[in-house]
């Protein structure tokens, strides 16, 4: 291969550093106004009234806007459609928007929204998925599963409790993940604008235009072919630009109601505010051995604090159960899984999606099980790995694993053998494995179309155009492209200009979450640019009187293998083929396998294939302090094929640089006692590691191409955060000898750990959730079929099924 | 007043409450200088004055009288890309590409004054810019090269 798995500079490249890279609010129009939204400053109550005449009477004010002008409720899922532009008659916490201002000029709409006079009628908030589950406050949604329960799940494959009861050794730990935020460098940024036949067009810093364009075309009343969404280049994402925003769709209903251009740009703290990052999650899990150092059962169990709106939250709340299966084998599995609505910011997807804080807990209790057993805990790993080409308890369908090679790579590397366990005092090693999903099996909204489509235009000059609705958020997803195109079709990258994220111009891919940009959208570019191929082939085997299994498209000529000699150039195959068929164009699709899983909860954590790390950290954990400093991360990350190696360990550092400052001090917290208010709303108090604390970082990617993946590849993205934080959580224990079960590993908890009688620190006892009806699953193993045991869910499943 | 930015004078009339990084991108159409908090936090914004890297967010743009303003615009000459720039795309140091002006213009200052500037020196002069992307490691590499190649030129 020419392209795919060496390291040419990525397309956009130069353009970034030269400063011309069109991010969202670098776009003006002429006549353009600035929009301000005047967001709550109590954290739950209800709306008694909006007077916004002082704003309007001021000079340079085109329009105010409030809930009922955009009554219809929407959200990312069918299941939580629970937001509303605007709020209508109830505010859910402190930032929610309540109204918003168009003016000449930011600084007037500035001070026009502080004209706006709302008054509430305050209602008890609720702070803590503890206030919710014991209902003791006012629920916050008319919806969900009882009081501020927003979902319960309780699943079980196999005989979990004799797994447990007829263990040798019982581990049962509670463990504390706290919520963090994705920080992207760029604040989230909308211009919108009213075309002349009354179209709209949304430019936008957003990972998801496709699920943009139903918002908005829902909440603005228009038909989406009324609606254009672009999503500019995204500065950054990280899962936190992936909900259809409020201000996105109110800046195009100010377009509308204007009839001007409208640009809004959130400040910091509302990006802070807006957030939709990482779950706070409270975990217990309860893992049975055999003496031998094989896993009998786990049951896992899992309280989410979902802030105040559902966002993606059931997807949480189930990845927070669904991938614990992946890595290890687990013969029988349980999952209990509850989130709470809370009167705080909500929380949605952030970079490993549910999986990092069950991760987190997992491999905690499995370096805890290797002590008791008295194995190394690399050694214990390898004796449990998921085998490849399996179906775990769970249903979920694995391909290549390569996690036994990450664990020799990372601990042959880190001479983790001949110096675990002899270092000095304060001197830790800890090991750590993951596993992610190279997108989601399933999309949101269940259905048979493909999940990335791309067109290609062939140009008579040799020139090719890649349409795809991927966005490019860093990742390199339209350098995947190029690459992907160049590499079918012989020519070089310059040769491939792709044309993205527009809905306008190009076919759906849906968006830039779920690992899945690479794997899908590949596969699709594959696929047109295998047909263009054969198109061209075709033409130019007549012309030269060859058979066209014979023809070699490389270095922008395509020839005889046999001769290479005999051929013709690019461009002339590409006349050629137009000449004979007429303007060329191909387009290819992407749709995932079906999953074996067939139960209800089965669509979340099924992936085309699962992707794997293992990680080593070195630190050094002062006993009077309780500061942590990393010396060196050595990662092995199992990715099938590389298609831009330089940037797969871009993504890979890049991973590992955000699980540190996870694991080390980011955090979202909040003052209840005063109204719920954001301890941290800045990029000076929220802390994230700077050039100063990243270490050294050694990176190796193991190729063993995938058969599901285009050219072998899987994800690289989400996958390499996960080991890190109980990487130096297991390294802590190396070091002192303590346990530090919560995340982020702050000094405090360090200290507390070693003054308390049991060396641990973290949180109390886990809660009772008061689980009353467990869906009962039967695993492979057992001569299952996927589907639940009650037979009245299979039927209607088959009814649902038939119907579709 | 007469501003000089990237060895052009421009007349500009602004208010005079806006920051040097409002009159560089609402008033200039130098939208190449970004921005990520506009107070002073995270060094995206960054801009050469008289060749030292301040934060423009926090110097007004009356506050530029005088000065030599350096931009991410300004960093390319007539021969192409700057060393920096090169690399930083060749070594995959911009992800998404929002923090590499500031990054650039926080590195350019720091070769023009010490081009064999080594690990610690770029580590403790960039920490006031911060990256959520690449972890700053391909950030080291790619200024340590441009380093290089500056000894490099200098010495042909």
């Amino acid at each position: 291969m020419r392209i795919i798995g060496k390291s040419p500079v990525r397309v956009d490249g130069l353009a970034k550093c030269l400063g011309q890279t069109k991010f969202a609010d670098d776009l003006a129009l002429p006549r353009m106004l600035f929009l301000k939204l005047l967001r709550s400053h109590v954290p739950h109550a209800t709306i008694l009234s909006i007077d916004a005449s002082r704003a309007l009477a001021m000079p340079g004010v085109h329009a105010v806007l409030t809930g009922r002008d955009l009554p219809t409720p929407f959200g990312i899922l069918p299941v939580s459609e629970d937001e509303h532009a605007l709020c209508l008659d109830r505010v859910r916490f402190v930032g929610d928007p309540v109204a918003a201002v168009a003016a000449a000029d930011e600084e007037t709409a500035f001070r026009a929204m502080n004209l706006i006079e709302v008054a509430y009628a305050p209602l008890a908030p609720c702070f803590s998925p503890g206030q919710a589950i014991a209902n003791a406050t006012p629920p916050i949604h008319d919806y969900g599963d009882d009081g501020n329960v927003h979902k319960r799940v309780s699943m079980e494959f196999g005989d979990v409790k004799s797994a447990l009861g007829g263990a040798d050794l019982v581990l049962d730990d509670t463990i504390f993940y706290e919520g963090n935020t994705h920080l992207p460098m760029e604040q989230h940024a909308t211009l919108a604008t009213r075309e002349a036949d009354g179209r709209v067009t949304i430019w936008s810093s957003t990972q998801t235009p496709h699920y943009l364009h139903k918002a908005a075309a829902k909440v603005l009343g228009l038909p989406p072919s009324r609606i254009r969404i672009v999503a500019c280049p995204n500065g950054g994402g990280f899962g936190g630009k992936s909900d259809p925003f409020n201000h996105e769709i109110v800046a195009a209903k100010m377009a509308m109601v204007t009839g001007r251009p409208v640009k809004v740009t959130l400040t910091r703290e509302e990006v802070f505010y807006c957030h939709r990052g990482r779950h706070a999650v409270l975990m217990r899990s309860r893992m049975g051995l055999s003496r031998d150092g094989s896993i009998r059962g786990i049951h896992f169990e899992s309280l989410l604090d979902g802030g105040s709106y559902g966002s993606y939250g059931v997807a949480s709340t189930y990845y927070t159960g669904a991938l614990q299966t992946v890595t290890y084998r687990v013969p029988a599995y349980r999952f209990d899984g509850v989130r709470a609505f809370t009167n705080k910011p909500p929380c949605g997807p952030k970079r490993g999606h549910g999986t990092v804080q069950p991760r987190f807990a997992l491999e905690i209790q499995m370096d805890r099980a290797a002590e008791r057993l008295g194995l190394d805990p690399a050694d214990f790993r390898l004796r449990n790995l998921q085998p490849a080409d399996s179906v775990t308890a769970n249903w979920m369908q694995i391909r290549t694993n390569q996690l036994g090679k990450c664990i020799e790579s990372v601990v042959a590397a880190s001479g983790w053998r001949e110096r675990r366990g002899k270092l000095a005092r304060g001197h830790g090693l800890g090991l750590a494995c993951s596993s992610y999903i190279s997108g989601a099996g399933l999309p949101i909204y269940w259905n048979a179309m493909p999940h990335s489509g791309v067109q290609l235009k062939l140009d008579r000059g040799g020139g090719v155009t890649a349409f795809c609705g991927a966005t490019d958020i860093g990742q390199g997803s339209d350098t995947v492209l190029a690459s992907c195109v160049a590499e079918v079709l012989g020519v070089e990258l310059l040769d491939v200009r792709v044309c993205v994220s527009d809905t306008d111009l190009t076919p759906v891919d849906l968006g830039s979450y779920s690992s899945r940009v690479t794997l899908m959208m590949g596969n699709a570019a594959i696929e047109a640019a295998e047909r263009a191929r054969e198109l061209l082939a075709k033409a130019v085997a007549e012309r030269l009187d060859l058979p066209a299994a014979r023809l070699v498209f490389a270095e922008n000529r395509v020839f005889d293998s046999g001769d290479p000699a005999r051929g013709v150039t690019f461009a002339d195959a590409v006349v050629l083929a137009e000449s004979r068929f007429g303007t060329i164009g191909t387009v290819g699709s992407y749709r995932p396998p079906r999953m074996p899983g067939r139960y209800r909860g089965s669509g979340v954590g099924p992936t085309p294939t699962y992707s794997y790390s293992a990680c080593v950290v070195e630190l050094l954990a002062d006993g009077e302090t309780g500061a942590i400093a990393v010396k060196k991360i050595w990662i092995a990350h199992d990715i099938g094929q590389a298609i831009n190696r330089n940037l797969a360990i871009g993504q890979v550092i890049g991973s590992v640089y955000m699980g540190l400052g996870e694991a080390l001090m980011e955090e979202m917290t909040y003052r209840p006692r005063r109204s719920g208010v954001h301890k941290f709303p800045s990029m000076l108090e929220y802390k994230s590691p700077t050039t100063m604390e990243m270490p050294d970082v050694e990176v190796d990617l193991i190729e063993e191409p995938d058969a599901m993946g285009p050219f072998g590849a899987k994800e690289a993205g989400q996958g390499p955060l996960l080991p890190v934080m109980p990487a130096v959580a297991n390294a802590v224990h190396g070091a002192l000898g303590i346990r530090v079960d919560q995340c982020p590993l702050t000094p405090e908890l360090v200290l507390q750990a070693l003054a308390s009688r049991d060396r641990r620190s973290g949180p109390g006892p886990y809660p009772d959730l008061r689980i009353r009806e467990t869906v009962r699953i039967m695993t492979p193993d057992e001569g299952g079929d996927g589907y639940e045991v009650d037979q009245k869910r299979k039927e209607k499943q088959l009814v649902r099924e038939s119907k579709s | 007043m007469v501003l000089r930015v990237n060895g052009e004078e421009h007349e500009v009339s602004f208010l005079p409450e806006k920051t040097l990084l409002e009159v560089l991108r609402e008033d200039m159409g130098l939208t190449g200088t970004k921005h990520g908090c506009e107070l002073g936090e995270c060094g995206t914004c960054t801009v050469l004055m008289d060749g030292e890297p301040v934060l423009s967010c926090l110097v007004l743009g009356l506050e530029s009288d005088g000065c030599e303003i350096t931009t991410v615009e300004g960093l390319a000459g007539p021969d192409g890309p700057h060393p920096l720039q090169r690399r930083f795309a060749e070594c995959g140091a911009a992800q998404c590409g929002y923090c590499t002006p500031g990054f650039l213009l926080a590195a350019k200052a720091l070769l023009d004054r010490e081009p064999g500037a080594d690990l610690p020196a770029i580590r403790r002069e960039l920490s006031g810019n911060l990256c959520r992307c690449t972890g700053y490691v391909q950030i080291f590499e790619a200024v340590e090269r441009a380093g290089a190649d500056l000894r490099n030129s200098a010495r042909s």
